[in-house]
């Protein structure tokens, strides 16, 4: 498996620091914050691949809108939604925002790191399918340009 | 309301419609009877007073008639003449034929001496000088006598005329025939009970009555008591009976007819429509009070049959009510359990990957170490699914509309079960009806409702048994029965059998809330489920599903 990034997002401090320890425990590159302001500061510092949102969290933002504003600044980023809340509208909302998956809590590691892995192969193919674009259109335009009068 | 407060009901009921319907049946039934009676009796009266009047004035013309006849006589005749035997029986003959009723004829000079006579006594040569009829006649010049009975020893009345002739005076008197004169006074009585008869100032019968006495007796009429013109008195007899009595003096002021009669043989007639009406009005009471019982019987038993629904569902919105409300807690405490399991599975994770490290490996007891954490995760697990059930299924609760073939789903459904019921030797059962329609409705949802319904009911049954799953077309409702024959759900239990949370399976084998949610996903589909439950005999569930047809979807 590829080192891939990875931001946790949860008001549950127990929560957040285990899960965190388990990640790096699996040499999986993992921070952790504990609220939707705290992730987007991070955001705008530092490039993720995967990112695990929990939804209700006390205070200004919760991981709907942190998810939002997240997609804005790293729009290739994939967020994973975990939440003890099941909710068709927060859920339908969520993927709409462009989220990668809805899961529930409680959830086994060894059911969420294949999820994470997913997201990457997903976020990576993406970029790779970006790459190949860009590098198409570099190829094209200096034969546009060579083309024009 | 309690049997006696619905018994109260009906009595008060019977009893108001009673009093409405009787009060103007009686009144009017007591009015009517009042009207014909007075009536009746007016006729009656009138009757007799008729009778009384013209019975006289026939009586009056045939005293009148014998009176002129025998004036006349005394007018054209001598004394001379008139003494001769045959010249009276002549004359006598010739009266009888013209007007008839006379006895005898006789002759009596102003002395007294009777001079002549025609009859069937012996009187000629009698002396009447002191008789007191003659008195009378040589003072009047005509005399009608009361009856006596004289020298013949034998009630009689005469009619006695004075003719004067030169100086002396002679006397015509005749006796009148006192079964013929009886028997027209009798003409005016009529019926068995009525009577006729002549009495005189001093209340002597005069003419033989038809009851009670004989002529010249003393009768019970009073003839003061009588007016000038028609009286009419009513007494009443010893025995009760009413007794009308009209009497009428004649024109001669000295003899009272008297007409009566019982009131009740005229009212007979009366009395018969009088009984007549009570029957009428007996069958009518009857017939109100049976109409009244039966129909307030009926309508009583209605309004209780309306109140026992009506309580059945109120019980059924409190318990829908109440399953909502639960619903929602629930949900709300699934939400916040929830966050505390998933930081269990994550704490018991890192000590899974701790025990890994070195330093723990050298432990003895790393062993027991590692099956704790495990079961510490079987039951995470446990709970996780509890609330992910709820939760799950409150994710599910908008029905999604779409073709469904209730059969179809019956049938996968058994198919689902089929394994784990032959396990138990448990023989499932479909009969499922040809003619069920697709429907738009939710197939999952209730695919979820009847592996809930079926499987409780092989766990009820535990080993050897039957379940019966039948469907039904009914006029709005696909119905879908599913009978085992179990043990039966406890009666304290019945109530409960819906609410969350409730199980009687063994700690761990059930959520208890399979039922909760096969009657949420029911109601939110629009039908119903119900059960019959009796202890030994096993269970029977009764889910209706609205026939929605698939174009309404």
């Amino acid at each position: 498996m590829d080192q891939f990034r990875t931001l946790v997002v949860d008001d549950e401090e127990d929560f957040l620091v285990t899960l965190v320890n388990r990640l790096k425990k699996r040499d999986i590159d993992a921070a952790g914050v504990k609220s939707g302001e705290e992730a987007l500061d991070l955001v705008k510092k530092k490039l993720y691949d995967v990112i695990i949102m929990d939804i209700k969290m006390p205070g200004g933002m919760d991981g709907i809108e942190a998810l939002r504003e997240i997609k804005k600044i790293q729009p290739l980023v994939e967020v994973i939604l975990l939440t003890g809340h099941g909710s068709v509208e927060s859920s339908i909302e969520g993927m709409k925002l462009g989220a990668f998956d809805y899961l529930m809590k409680p959830i086994k590691l060894e059911e969420l790191i294949p999820k994470m892995a997913e997201a990457f192969e997903k976020k990576n193919s993406h970029e790779q399918k970006i790459r190949t674009a860009r590098i198409k259109e570099l190829m094209r335009s200096p034969l546009r340009v060579l083309n024009e009068p | 309301m309690t049997d006696s407060r619905y018994k109260k009901l009906q009595r008060i009921y019977v009893v108001v419609i009673l009093l409405v319907s009787f009060t103007p049946l009686f009144l009017l039934g007591g009015i009517m009877y009042y009207q014909v009676s007075k009536t009746y009796r007016t006729k009656i009266e009138e009757q007799i007073r008729y009778r009384v009047i013209s019975q006289a004035d026939t009586i009056d013309l045939f005293l009148k008639e014998r009176t002129a006849i025998l004036a006349a006589i005394a007018d054209t005749v001598s004394f001379n003449q008139i003494i001769n035997e045959k010249t009276l029986l002549k004359t006598f003959e010739l009266i009888n034929l013209r007007a008839g009723a006379f006895v005898d004829l006789g002759v009596i000079d102003q002395t007294g001496q009777h001079r002549a006579y025609v009859g069937p006594y012996d009187l000629k040569g009698l002396n009447y000088y002191n008789q007191p009829w003659f008195g009378e006649v040589m003072a009047k010049g005509l005399y009608v006598s009361d009856v006596f009975t004289g020298f013949r020893a034998f009630p009689h009345f005469i009619i006695a005329i004075r003719r004067q002739e030169d100086k002396n005076s002679w006397i015509l008197r005749a006796t009148i025939d006192p079964d013929i004169f009886a028997a027209i006074v009798r003409s005016a009585q009529i019926g068995k009970t009525g009577d006729a008869f002549l009495v005189n100032k001093e209340g002597l019968f005069q003419t033989t009555p038809r009851f009670s006495g004989g002529i010249l007796g003393k009768s019970d009429i009073d003839p003061t008591a009588y007016g000038g013109l028609t009286t009419i008195n009513e007494e009443i007899n010893s025995k009760g009976e009413k007794r009308l009595t009209a009497g009428r003096w004649l024109k001669n002021k000295t003899w009272l007819l008297i007409v009566s009669q019982d009131v009740s043989e005229e009212m007979g007639s009366l009395l018969k429509t009088r009984n007549q009406e009570i029957a009428i009005i007996l069958m009518g009471s009857i017939l109100i009070i049976l109409t009244t019982v039966i129909t307030t019987r009926y309508t009583v038993s209605k309004l209780k049959n309306a109140d026992a629904r009506m309580n059945e569902l109120n019980a059924q919105l409190l318990q829908s009510d109440k399953l909502a409300a639960l619903g929602k807690m629930a949900a709300g405490v699934a939400h916040e359990i929830n966050n505390p399991l998933a930081v269990i599975l994550q704490k018991t994770g890192w000590m899974e990957d701790l025990l890994e490290d070195e330093a723990f490996q050298k432990s003895k007891e790393i062993e027991e170490y590692r099956v704790s954490l495990k079961k510490i995760e079987e039951h995470v697990e446990r709970a996780r699914k509890v609330v992910h059930n709820m939760l799950g299924f409150a994710r599910k609760m908008e029905p999604r509309l779409e073709d469904v073939d209730v059969n179809q789903t019956l049938k996968q459904t058994i198919s689902l079960l089929e394994n784990y019921a032959r396990l138990n030797n448990i023989e499932l059962r479909a009969m499922l009806s040809a003619d069920i329609p697709i429907i738009a409705s939710d197939q999952s949802q209730l695919q979820q409702v009847f592996l809930n319904i079926i499987s409780n009911a092989i766990d009820a049954i535990g080993r050897d048994g039957l379940v019966e799953v039948k469907s039904a077309v009914n006029h709005s409702t696909i119905d879908v029965t599913i009978s085992d024959n179990g043990p039966g759900i406890p009666e304290e239990q019945q109530k409960s059998i819906f609410d969350p949370f409730f199980t009687t399976k063994q700690t761990g084998k059930g959520t208890g809330l399979g039922l909760w949610i096969t009657y949420n996903i029911i109601e939110k589909l629009g039908g119903s489920i119900s059960f019959h439950s009796e202890t030994g005999k096993g269970t029977t569930f009764t889910v209706k599903i609205p026939k929605v047809p698939p174009t309404e979807k």
